[in-house]
């Protein structure tokens, strides 16, 4: 109990500090979530942000180098805790943060970080025309970002995103002939992946992003599919029936039924018993007995191995025994108990019900001595079989086992 | 409140299932309370004293075992009957070595759960013959290696006896009368194997559990 409260002070201790430090955003997340943890936190677009790590990159690396910190110092959303809701985005904080950043950018020229004009412009304006394109409206997201994307602002995010970028590469032709450049081959070719993964990327990963969604959410369908279908067949049919049924005796074996059914699909057995077992032969049996006979079976069983000629005649002698408890003994209940050990398999079938004398059977009703004992002694066992008149019936089996 | 009566508190999350076992244990027994969650569970049972608590196995929070064990550790005296619809091997050790004297299942006859209840009383173990089968598996084949206590780690041929009785549907007076010992013979017996289960450091026993199937 002192274990659980010094858990949850911990946690609350954690919560309180995960509320200043910042938080990795658990759903939005292109990288590992900082830029999306960031603008949640002052209430900016995590594009602006995402956008403006972008193009700090091109400033001598910065922003690789701002993105590590802001990586140190983040931490991950607890599973455990739903993360607090993101703050709106507005514009002020918004425009605030462009403005900082532009600030940032143009210092930075300054100082000489800076991969050069020719560069970093066009890639800008590529970045922001990306951006624009492809933001997708969501709750939370900027006004911007909504009314770009909403219904007939999606044609002008078209128009206004495609302008941006090709702005942008016209600025790069352009620039980068004037200054010499784009003669440099491999520099040419890696704007050039560059202006397509800026273009393309955003769709792709939303396209790949997509495409999980509806995969979980078939296999979800598909699985309360399978449920009900599985319920309605077995758990509906059962209790119609079991309304329907005047015996409740009948009743009592229907919703024994049903439960044993139930429970093993439950607990991922098949419902087919295994029958390459002997553990897997009694559900069986048990199961059969029931369904067709008035009477309860408690069957207990200790050990297993597979299926043997001596066995399947142990259990069929078994079987014949609960077959008659039922029959003849007026009992409601038998318990059926099973059990392997070293060379010799074991069973006991018992009833609590009138028991018989077994010289007042007639000779002509061969049940016991064929069914039962004949088919242990096939097998080199051994069958005995106790009863008095109103003390119940115990018939006990005993069959060796090959252990090699 | 009848005087001397022994008092019995009932804990299950199903309200239909509690009012029933209410009901029909009111005849025998004080019911001095019920609970539908661990945490109301180990409130009451700390306000009330009870007896015997009847718990069920399966709860939401850590069911029975939790019971059992925040009552134990807040020093409550009482003792622990699991009741429970779960023949799941391992919810069914998993909440005797947690402290219950003994487990039935749900489908037990009202008089057998009065007895049942009687007996955990009184300080004996209660064995279903679906349990007693449990332990037989659990205690097959020789102590595990490095058991601190070899006297623990397994069963006197006697007790494999009253056991296999037990699993065969016998009860104890049965039990007593086939093995020509006393009926009190029987209860030590059964009480020492509730011991061993319970302290035995046998790490199978959990693994054994999950990796039985359920009969």
């Amino acid at each position: 109990m002192a274990d659980a409260d010094l858990r949850a002070a911990c946690e609350h201790r954690s919560m309180e500090r995960a509320t200043w430090r910042l938080t990795r955003s658990p759903t939005d997340r292109v990288v590992l979530g900082v830029a999306g943890g960031i603008g949640e936190r002052i209430g900016v677009d995590p594009i602006v942000v995402r956008l403006g790590f972008g193009l700090l990159v091109l400033a001598g690396g910065v922003g690789f180098v701002l993105y590590l910190i802001g990586i140190l110092v983040s931490v991950d959303p607890s599973p455990a805790q739903p993360a607090p809701p993101p703050r709106k985005a507005r514009l002020r904080p918004t425009i605030a943060f462009a403005a900082i950043l532009a600030g940032v950018l143009l210092i930075l020229r300054d100082a000489g970080l800076w991969f050069g004009d020719d560069v970093v412009w066009p890639m800008a304006l590529g970045a922001i025309g990306s951006a624009v394109l492809w933001s997708r409206a969501e709750v939370g997201r900027s006004r911007f970002a909504s009314f770009v994307s909403r219904g007939h602002g999606a044609p002008v995010r078209t128009v206004a995103g495609v302008l941006l970028i090709g702005a942008g590469v016209s600025l790069f032709l352009v620039s980068g002939r004037r200054s010499g450049l784009l003669a440099n081959a491999p520099i040419a070719a890696a704007a050039a992946i560059v202006g397509v993964v800026v273009i393309v990327g955003p769709w792709v990963a939303g396209l790949v992003r997509q495409l999980a969604d509806e995969r979980r959410e078939r296999i979800r369908s598909q699985e309360r599919a399978t449920i009900s279908a599985h319920l309605h067949d077995s758990v509906l049919q059962t209790l119609a029936l079991i309304q329907r049924a005047d015996d409740p005796r009948r009743m009592s074996n229907l919703a024994r039924t049903q439960e044993r059914e139930l429970r093993s699909w439950l607990y991922g057995r098949s419902s087919a018993p295994d029958h390459q077992t002997v553990s897997g032969a009694i559900d069986a049996l048990v199961d059969q007995i029931e369904r067709e006979h008035a009477i309860v079976v408690e069957a207990v069983s200790v050990g297993d191995a597979p299926v043997d000629d001596a066995s399947l005649a142990l259990l069929a002698a078994a079987r014949e025994a609960l077959v008659n408890a039922a029959r003849h003994s007026g009992a409601t209940t038998a318990s059926l108990f099973v059990e392997i050990e070293g060379d010799r398999m074991t069973a006991y079938v018992r009833d609590q019900g009138a028991g018989f004398d077994r010289a007042s059977i007639g000779v002509d009703r061969r049940g016991i001595a064929d069914s039962i004992e004949g088919r242990i002694l096939s097998v080199g066992g051994s069958a005995e079989i106790v009863s008095a008149l109103g003390s119940g019936t115990e018939v006990r089996l005993s069959v060796p086992r090959s252990t090699s | 409140m009848t005087d001397g009566a022994v008092t019995v508190f009932v804990v299950d999350d199903h309200r239909l299932f509690l009012s029933g076992v209410r009901s029909e244990l009111g005849r025998a027994f004080a019911i001095v309370g019920d609970a539908d969650s661990v945490d109301a569970a180990v409130e009451g049972i700390g306000r009330t004293h009870p007896d015997v608590v009847v718990v069920d196995v399966h709860m939401p929070d850590g069911g029975g075992a939790a019971v059992i064990e925040r009552v134990r550790a807040a020093g409550g005296e009482s003792r622990f009957l699991a009741l429970s619809v779960s023949d799941a091997a391992d919810d069914v050790i998993g909440v005797i070595r947690a402290g219950a004297r003994g487990y039935v299942t749900k489908t037990i006859a009202p008089d057998d759960l009065v007895e049942a209840i009687r007996r955990v009383h009184e300080g004996d173990a209660v064995f279903s013959p679906r349990l007693a089968g449990f332990v037989l598996d659990a205690f097959a084949g020789s102590p595990p290696p490095g058991a601190l206590d070899p006297e623990v780690e397994q069963l006197t041929p006697r007790e494999r006896e009253v056991l296999r009785l037990i699993a065969r549907g016998y009860s104890y007076r049965e039990v007593a009368g086939e093995l020509f010992i006393s009926v009190k013979t029987v209860e030590t017996h059964v009480s020492s194997v509730l011991r061993k289960l319970q302290l035995s450091s046998r790490h199978e026993l959990s693994r054994w559990a999950a990796d039985r199937r359920l009969v």
